[in-house]
C-alpha cells in the first residue's frame, strides 16, 4: 500500500470515530443530558471530517459537512437551539454523513436526492429570519478550516494547510496564582513567515513553559478583496503563568527576534478582573488560500464570515475555551494495532496455556509432592499464564457502543418508514466483547430491532387505546454475566400474540394442529423457518428471512437466544453469546477409544437410554421415545468411521442435540468425561476440511481432540 | 492459500536421508522443521489409510501421513523408535512417519538421475530422481506432490 492510500485509511478509522463521536453528542442532545462540551464535541467530530475530506478532495463529503457544520456552529453559539425537529434533521444529517463517508472509502453512488434534501433542510435551518448563516455565526469564524479548495487550488502560492489544535494553544485553565505571570505580546511581521518560521509553533514552546492562555487579535485582517496572501495581520497576547524567568520567555523568540515585535512584561499577581479574549484560531496564516480558486467549495460563507470578523472582532467567553480544552486532557492513551499481530499473540498464549497444563499433568503423574516447591511454582505459573490470557482477550475485546449506535439509526429509519415514534434506550455499551462477535453482531440485532418497531411496538393509536405513552420504547441493553455477555432487546408494545402465531405455525406447516403446547413453546416458534407473523410483508420486516436466521447467526457465534413475552407489555429478546470465538464450552465425551468434544451450544440434554424406549425402525435406523415423541438415534462413532458397527444403544449416553430448523437428534457415545473450555484449533491450516469435524483442540493430556461439527452429522444422517 | 513451490535444489544442497521399509529415501533439508519420536496420533474421520490422524505440534495441529503407505508399501505399525519428519511446504505442513533418520548428505543437484522406470506409478509420483551415494541408492521425495495429494484427499469433502 503506498503512503498515500495508508494515510487515507487512517482517515477512514478516524472517520468512523468521529462519527461515533458525533451520534453520540447527538443523542446525549437528544436525551437533554449535555452541556456545551457536548456540542463542542459534535461540532468538533464534523469540523474535523471536513478538514480530512478537504485533504483527500472528496469535494461532496465537504460540501455536505460544512452545510451541517454551519448549523451546528449556530447551534453552538447559542444563536438557535437545538429543538426536537432540529436534532432530528441533525441525526438524520449524521446518518447522510456516515453514509457519504462510506461511499467514498468504498465507492458506489449515493442518493443524490437524499443528500440534496438533507442539505437544504440544513441550509434552511441555518437562516433563522433570513438571516444569512455566516452573518450569524460570528463567534465560529476563527475555528473554520477552508475547506477542499486548499487542495483544489491553484499551485502558484505556495501555502501550506495549518491546521491548529485549538486544544493545544488554548490549554492551561487558569493560571497559578503563586507563579510569575508574564504578559506577551507577539506580532509577527510578513519576514517571519517569509523565512519558514511558524507562528504556532512559538506558541507552542510557550506554552511548554506554564500555563498559557493564548488571545489571538485578528481585528487587522482585512477584507478578502484588500487581502495580501503574503502578509502578517496576526498578533497574539499571551497570559503565561510559569516559574521561568523573564530572559527564558524571550528565549523562545530568539530566532525571529527581528522580525517580529515581541514585549514580554511581568505581571507579581493575578488580576482576577483580567478579561482576555481568547478567540479560537484556526490558520496562523492568514488564510483564506483558496481565493485563487473561486469554485463551488468556497461556500460563499467564508467570505461572509471574513468580513464579519474584520467587523467585529471574536469575542468568546473564557468558560468556552475552558470548555475546548477539557477534550484534549480527557483523551485516552491509545495505539493501533494490527489486528494479525493481536491474534498471533492470542495463538501463542492458547499455546502457552495448553503447554503449562501440560506440565502440571506430568508432574502430578511423576508423583511430585503437592506442597513441594516444583508443584507450588507451577500453581504460580498456572496462575500467571490465566491472567495473560486474560489480558491479552481483553485486547481484542471491544465495547458494544459503536453497534449500538448503529441500531439507534436503524431505530430512526424504521420507525420513519412505519410511522411510529420511538425511542431507543440503551444501557451498558461499555460492556466488552470480542471483535469478532460484535462484527458479526450486527446482522441479527439489526433485524431484532427492525422487528422490535415493526412488529413488536403497536401502532401509535392502537398505544394510546391501551393507555400507553404514544412513543414507544425500544430497549437494548449488554451485561456481562458468568463469563458471558447477556445482550437484551425489549419493546414495550403488545407482546406475543400466541393466538395468531399458532394459528400461523398450522397453516404454514410448522405444527400439526392439536398438538398441546405451552406459552413459551409458541413463543418459541417464532424461531421456525420462514415465520413472519405480520400480515403484510412489509419492507422492513417479514421478508421471509425471519427469527430462525437470527438465531441460526447467534448459533454459529456459540450463542444462544430466548425470547420472553408478556401479553401488553412487551417482549424480550435475550442473547447470551461467549466473550471470544478463541475458546468453546464443550462437553469431553468419548467414542470408540476418542476423545471428542461436543460444542455445549447444542446439547438440550444427556440421558441414558432405557430397554423400552429404543426402538428400531426399518433395516438399521433406531429411535429413542422421549416424552412422547420419537427422535433419531445417531451412533456418532459409527458415523465418524471409528467402528463398523453400531453400537448398543443400552451401554451408550445419549446427548440429545438441537440443529438446524430446531429438529431433535439423540447422538450416542460410549462416555462423558465431563465439560470444559476447549481452544480452538484449525484442522484445515496442515490438512482439510473433514466431514463431521468442526475444528480441533488440545487438551490438557497434550493430544489432540476432534470438536464435532453436529450439524454436518445429523444433517449426514438424514440423506 | 499461497501455494509457495518447494525449494529449489542448488549446486549444493543438503538432504535429509531416512529408511521406510528396507530403502533409503530423502527430502530437501530446507523443507524439514523438525524432527521427532512418535507420539500417538488422533485419527481423523474418513481419512484415507495413509494419513495416520493429527498430533499437537506446540499448539498446532499437525497431520502425520505414514509415508510408507503413501508410497504403496506395507503401511507402518508406529513403535516409540519411529521418528516423525514434520515438513513445511508454502504455508502447509505436514508429518511424515518414517522408520529412522540415516544421514545428512550434500549433493550436487547435477547428481540427480531420474527415477528408473521400474518403479510402481504412485512411487513415481512422488520421486523426484534417485541418487547413487557410496554404492547406495536413495530416492529423493518431492513433498510438493506429497502435500498436495494429502490435501486433495483430506476425506469427505462436501
Amino acid at each position: 500500500m503506498d503512503t498515500m492510500a495508508a494515510i487515507k485509511q487512517t482517515f477512514f478509522q478516524e472517520c468512523e470515530e468521529q462519527l461515533a463521536e458525533l451520534e453520540t453528542g447527538l443523542l446525549a442532545i437528544e436525551s437533554e443530558e449535555h452541556d456545551t462540551d457536548t456540542i463542542n464535541a459534535v461540532f468538533r467530530a464534523v469540523h474535523s471530517i471536513k478538514g480530512g475530506a478537504g485533504a483527500f478532495g472528496l469535494e461532496e463529503l465537504v460540501r455536505f459537512a460544512h452545510t451541517f457544520e454551519t448549523t451546528l456552529d449556530l447551534v453552538r453559539s447559542g444563536q438557535i437551539q437545538p429543538d426536537a425537529g432540529l436534532l432530528k434533521l441533525m441525526l438524520r444529517s449524521s446518518d447522510i454523513l456516515a453514509d457519504l463517508v462510506r461511499f467514498s472509502r468504498d465507492g458506489g453512488e449515493m442518493d443524490e436526492s437524499r443528500v440534496s434534501q438533507i442539505h437544504e433542510e440544513l441550509t434552511r435551518a441555518a437562516q433563522p429570519g433570513g438571516t444569512p448563516a455566516a452573518s450569524a455565526a460570528p463567534a465560529a469564524a476563527p475555528s473554520f478550516t477552508p475547506p477542499a479548495a486548499f487542495d483544489a487550488g491553484s499551485d502558484d502560492d505556495d501555502f501550506v494547510p495549518i491546521t491548529i489544535n485549538f486544544d493545544d494553544i488554548l490549554g492551561g485553565g487558569e493560571p497559578a496564582v503563586e507563579e510569575q505571570v508574564f504578559v506577551v505580546s507577539f506580532r509577527p511581521k510578513p519576514e517571519l513567515y517569509a523565512k519558514a518560521n511558524d507562528a504556532i509553533k512559538l506558541l507552542r514552546e510557550i506554552r511548554a513553559l506554564g500555563d498559557a492562555d493564548v488571545a489571538c487579535d485578528i481585528s487587522e485582517v482585512p477584507l478578502l478583496t484588500e487581502l495580501d496572501p503574503e502578509g502578517a495581520y496576526l498578533s497574539w497576547t499571551i497570559r503565561l503563568g510559569s516559574d521561568v524567568t523573564e530572559a527564558q520567555v524571550r528565549e523562545v523568540f530568539e530566532f525571529v527576534e527581528f522580525d517580529c515585535d515581541v514585549s514580554v512584561t511581568a505581571e507579581p499577581k493575578v488580576d482576577p478582573n483580567f478579561e482576555f479574549v481568547p478567540a479560537p484560531v484556526a490558520e496562523t496564516r492568514e488564510p483564506v488560500p483558496a481565493l485563487a480558486d473561486d469554485g463551488p467549495l468556497i461556500p460563499e460563507s467564508v467570505l461572509a464570515k471574513i468580513a464579519q470578523v474584520n467587523a467585529e472582532p471574536a469575542k468568546a467567553s473564557p468558560a468556552a475555551a475552558a470548555n475546548q480544552a477539557q477534550p484534549a486532557q480527557q483523551a485516552q492513551t491509545t495505539i493501533r494495532v494490527d489486528l494479525d499481530r493481536v491474534d498471533r499473540l492470542i495463538d501463542l498464549v492458547g499455546e502457552l496455556v495448553i503447554n503449562q497444563s501440560m506440565l502440571s499433568q506430568r508432574v502430578t503423574e511423576a508423583g511430585i509432592a503437592r506442597l513441594s516447591e516444583v508443584a507450588v511454582g507451577l500453581d504460580d505459573l498456572e496462575q500467571l499464564t490465566r491472567e495473560i490470557q486474560d489480558s491479552v482477550m481483553a485486547i481484542r475485546a471491544q465495547p458494544v457502543r459503536p453497534i449500538f449506535q448503529r441500531m439507534s439509526r436503524v431505530v430512526r429509519e424504521v420507525a420513519d418508514m412505519v410511522g411510529k415514534s420511538v425511542r431507543l434506550v440503551t444501557e451498558g455499551e461499555n460492556c466488552e466483547v470480542d471483535k469478532t462477535v460484535i462484527e458479526r453482531l450486527a446482522d441479527p440485532l439489526t433485524h431484532m430491532i427492525r422487528n422490535a418497531v415493526d412488529h413488536g411496538l403497536e401502532k401509535p393509536e392502537d398505544r394510546i387505546k391501551a393507555g400507553k405513552p404514544e412513543q414507544g420504547v425500544v430497549r437494548m441493553t449488554a451485561a456481562h454475566r458468568s463469563g458471558r455477555v447477556i445482550i437484551e432487546v425489549s419493546d414495550d408494545g403488545a407482546g406475543i400474540n400466541r393466538a395468531r402465531v399458532k394459528e400461523i405455525a398450522i397453516k404454514r406447516g410448522v405444527i400439526e394442529p392439536g398438538v398441546p403446547l405451552s406459552d413459551s413453546e409458541i413463543d418459541d416458534l417464532i424461531f421456525a423457518p420462514g415465520f413472519s407473523t405480520a400480515s403484510t410483508v412489509s419492507d422492513v420486516s417479514g421478508r421471509g428471512v425471519g427469527m430462525d436466521v437470527v438465531k441460526r447467526s447467534i448459533q454459529a457465534l456459540g450463542g444462544r437466544i430466548s425470547i420472553s413475552s408478556k401479553p401488553g407489555q412487551g417482549t424480550t429478546f435475550t442473547l447470551s453469546l461467549p466473550l471470544t470465538l478463541a475458546v468453546l464450552d464443550g462437553m469431553v465425551v468419548t467414542v470408540a477409544g476418542q476423545t471428542l468434544v461436543v460444542p455445549l451450544t447444542a446439547i438440550v440434554e444427556t440421558l441414558q437410554p432405557k430397554g423400552p424406549e429404543v426402538h428400531g425402525l426399518g433395516e438399521r435406523a433406531k429411535v429413542i421415545a422421549i416424552r412422547g415423541s420419537f427422535i433419531p438415534l445417531i451412533d456418532v462413532g459409527y458415523k465418524l468411521g471409528y467402528r463398523y458397527e453400531e453400537a448398543d444403544p443400552l451401554n451408550s449416553v445419549a446427548i440429545m442435540v438441537e440443529s438446524e430448523n430446531r429438529a431433535q437428534s439423540a447422538l450416542m457415545v460410549d462416555g462423558i468425561i465431563g465439560q470444559q473450555q476447549v481452544v480452538i484449533k484449525s484442522l484445515e491450516t496442515n490438512y482439510g476440511q473433514v466431514f463431521g469435524v468442526a475444528a480441533a483442540t488440545i487438551l490438557g493430556d497434550g493430544r489432540v481432540a476432534v470438536i464435532l461439527d453436529v450439524d454436518a452429522i445429523v444433517a449426514g444422517n438424514r440423506s | 492459500m499461497m501455494h509457495v513451490k518447494e525449494h529449489d535444489l542448488s549446486k549444493n544442497s543438503e538432504l535429509i536421508a531416512f529408511r521406510l521399509g528396507g530403502q533409503e529415501f530423502c527430502v530437501d533439508i530446507m523443507s524439514v522443521r523438525d524432527i521427532r519420536g512418535w507420539t500417538p496420533t488422533t485419527p481423523l474421520p474418513h481419512s484415507p489409510g495413509y494419513v495416520k490422524g493429527v498430533i499437537n505440534l506446540r499448539g498446532s495441529v499437525l497431520p502425520v501421513i505414514d509415508l510408507a503407505a503413501r508410497l504403496g508399501f506395507r503401511s507402518t505399525e508406529p513403535t516409540a523408535r519411529h521418528v516423525i519428519i514434520v515438513t513445511q511446504v508454502g504455508n502447509q505442513s505436514v508429518g511424515l512417519l518414517v522408520d529412522a533418520v540415516s544421514d545428512i548428505l550434500t549433493i550436487n543437484a547435477d547428481t540427480i538421475q531420474p527415477t528408473p522406470d521400474v518403479a510402481s506409478e504412485l512411487a513415481r509420483a512422488f520421486m523426484k530422481g534417485v541418487l547413487a551415494i557410496e554404492g547406495r541408492m536413495i530416492s529423493l521425495i518431492g513433498l510438493d506432490s506429497v502435500l498436495q495429494s494429502t490435501r486433495e484427499n483430506s476425506g469427505f469433502l462436501n
